[in-house]
């Protein structure tokens, strides 16, 4: 489903020139494949989940989701797609403020090609335990209940990959076995691919299939690049 | 979910700031519609004061504009007196010499068609004479035809009606020449009705008052004109005020009218005595009134003015520049009300950028979200814009009793002057100019960064 081939993605620095943050000669998932992907952080992790959701284009390389070659799209081509095939979860859950919780979970739906289904974001709800806070506003929801939302939402619209960056990070153990629990649970319900990236080795166990940032990143062998090559967003993520 | 509900949603969360920014537009819309009224109600005023059922105004040489002030509105003080003889020039030989045998005079003048008799045709010649006050109000004397022949409103077809009492006659068994009709306003203001006794001062509101009185027979209803603001009197009883009559010439030729010795009624001046501040004239057909006009002017003694080029002429040198200045307030309270919304919407894009690089990530388009911030400004503009002149309409309508009661000028709720048709359109646009700023940001937020923010 989803094929990266020899991707490099690099920055310009400040004082001139430019640092390879990412270098991946091959990384695949499979439909309904779930994947941990663990390491360091400012290892590219966010870079390469950018990457796959369309968000930036690739300095260098291939990167094909069902057939769909992703660098030769346009940015409003690569929007649509994000909107049809590609479901996010953040590790600070970017609820919208001004929206309830069932509003939130539309907007999964918004910007796709698909109408809203308010039965769908009110079952979504209904799964993630929050059926009876379907019109709280996030300022109102527990941290967990908040990241569940986020689950919810980043589902609605149907997608082929759910993202996960570090979704667990910032709940308190209890809820991350929740939110973790749901994450897996309802990829594996929905059919959905997930590729999640953490550098939580407890959570892995709950993979089949755990790749190292180290293995599949060229760049990140290179303890030079770890320091130089950071992203801005891989350190504001750290 | 649409996009305007996510405008919408913005614009309600925050609601300090949306609210202090719509009401800044509402204000300056609700500013721009009290104005372009006002200019609104001075323009109608004006059109229908200057719709004054006659076509040309007859008076001495001069100024025209000063006639037509003098004459119509009952402003700025009369240029000279014309003798009686010069109205005597718009009637035929009968009615002059009917004039003659009434009122005594040179038996020559009956023998004559007037110089301007053939241009009245079905028309009338109606004598003013100014120079009195009843209070503040100037004291106009005139025939009844006034109230028979004039007409008035927007299409000059309106006669005037009483809400008390009636129009003078010529000489009455009771008050004989001695009656007065009283304005509108002169009523409300003097508190005079039907019954009440006036008395003129002579020649300004302070002045000598004459010892004649005239007794009120007749209260107008409102007129939007400046008759609402003059007490009108017999001419006859107006010219036997104390100081009134022109001295007679040694040399005049007068054969006086003879008399029954049982009359009682008061002897009438003589034309040699008489004379007139303003002659009010409606030719017909009208296609005469220039040729009219040039032959009166033409003469030694009298102009004639035509009243509604003068008001225009007026109205191009005030209310010209004035629709110029109001215009230049309207468009610096829009453009005021339009930074207003670029300040608000682009001091809260610091805010914002998180929300929109979510929406990014979840699949929105660049023009999507520029769109959201241009909704955002236009539901701004669209409620500051219709609250503010519906709020407006409701002030003026609340204050349209005052106003009909002061211009004579019904105002309904919904009443719109022309330039209002164009205020909510120009104010989106405006708003939506505004938005461009803080829009092209959204356009602009980068996704990565604001993500991990």
């Amino acid at each position: 489903m989803l094929k990266l081939t020899d991707v490099i993605q690099r920055f310009d620095q400040p004082g001139g020139g430019q640092l390879t943050v990412l270098d991946v000669p091959s990384f695949e998932i499979d439909a309904g494949e779930q994947v941990a992907l663990i390491g360091q952080s400012g290892g590219g992790k966010t870079t390469l989940l950018h990457l796959i959701a369309g968000l930036w284009s690739a300095t260098q390389g291939s990167i094909r989701f069902d057939g769909l070659e992703l660098s030769r799209l346009s940015e409003q081509g690569r929007d649509r797609f994000r909107a049809a095939c590609i479901g996010y979860v953040f590790q600070t859950f970017n609820l919208l403020p001004a929206f309830s919780a069932i509003e939130n979970v539309q907007l999964g739906m918004t910007f796709g090609r698909q109408r809203v289904d308010i039965d769908r974001s009110r079952e979504l709800l209904r799964r993630v335990g929050l059926s009876d806070r379907a019109h709280y506003r996030p300022h109102q929801l527990s941290v967990g209940q908040q990241q569940r939302v986020a689950i919810a939402r980043a589902l609605a619209g149907r997608p082929k990959l759910l993202l996960a960056d570090e979704p667990t990070a910032n709940v308190d153990p209890a809820s991350a076995e929740t939110v973790l629990n749901l994450i897996i649970e309802s990829c594996r319900d929905e059919n959905v691919a997930l590729l999640m990236v953490t550098h939580n080795l407890e959570i892995c166990e709950r993979f089949q299939r755990v790749d190292q940032l180290e293995q599949i990143n060229r760049a990140f062998g290179d303890s030079e690049h770890s320091k130089q090559t950071m992203a801005p967003e891989d350190s504001a993520c750290v | 979910m649409r996009l305007i509900k996510i405008a919408w949603r913005n614009f309600c969360y925050r609601k300090l700031s949306s609210l202090l920014t719509t009401l800044n537009l509402t204000l300056g819309v609700a500013l721009v519609v009290g104005v372009l009224s006002i200019y609104g109600i001075i323009s109608e005023a004006f059109v229908r004061n200057a719709s004054v059922g006659c076509n040309l105004v007859v008076g001495p040489k001069g100024s025209a504009l000063q006639l037509t002030l003098n004459a119509v509105y009952y402003l700025s003080q009369p240029i000279e007196n014309l003798p009686f003889t010069e109205y005597m020039e718009f009637f035929d030989a009968d009615a002059r010499a009917k004039m003659v045998k009434r009122y005594g005079g040179d038996p020559e003048l009956g023998e004559r068609d007037g110089k301007y008799a053939g241009f009245i045709g079905g028309g009338f010649a109606i004598p003013l004479a100014l120079g009195d006050y009843f209070g503040e109000y100037r004291v106009v004397g005139t025939t009844p035809d006034f109230f028979e022949r004039l007409r008035h409103g927007p299409s000059v077809d309106q006669p005037f009606t009483f809400a008390e009492g009636r129009s003078f006659v010529e000489s009455s068994p009771e008050h004989s020449v001695f009656e007065a009709v009283v304005g509108s306003r002169v009523a409300a203001t003097m508190d005079v009705s039907v019954g009440d006794q006036m008395n003129p001062t002579h020649g300004d509101p302070d002045g000598k008052g004459h010892g004649q009185g005239f007794q009120i027979v007749g209260v107008m209803d409102p007129t939007g004109t400046p008759n609402d603001r003059a007490v009108f009197v017999n001419l006859e009883g107006f010219y036997l005020l104390e100081g009134h009559a022109k001295p007679i010439e040694p040399e005049a030729n007068i054969v006086w009218p003879t008399r029954d010795e049982n009359d009682t009624s008061p002897i009438l001046l003589s034309i040699p005595e008489r004379e007139v501040t303003s002659i009010l004239v409606q030719n017909e057909p009208r296609l005469l009134a220039l040729p009219l006009q040039n032959l009166i002017s033409e003469g030694q003694a009298s102009q004639a003015a035509a009243p509604v080029g003068e008001i225009n002429k007026l109205m191009s040198l005030i209310v010209g520049p004035l629709t110029k200045a109001l215009l230049a307030i309207t468009a610096i309270t829009c453009f005021v009300a339009a930074v207003g919304i670029l300040v608000a919407i682009y001091n809260s894009m610091n805010d914002r950028r998180r929300d929109i690089a979510v929406m990014r990530a979840l699949g929105a388009r660049r023009d999507s979200v520029t769109w959201i911030i241009l909704l955002e400004s236009l539901i701004i503009a669209l409620v500051g814009g219709v609250v503010g002149w519906f709020g407006a309409h409701v002030a003026i309508f609340m204050a349209g009793d005052y106003i009909e009661a002061q211009t004579g000028i019904p105002i309904g709720l919904l009443t719109m002057s022309e330039m209002e048709v164009y205020l909510i359109p120009i104010v989106v646009l405006l708003s939506l100019i505004a938005g461009l700023v803080p829009a092209m940001s959204a356009y602009r937020t980068d996704v990565a960064t604001n993500l991990n923010a």
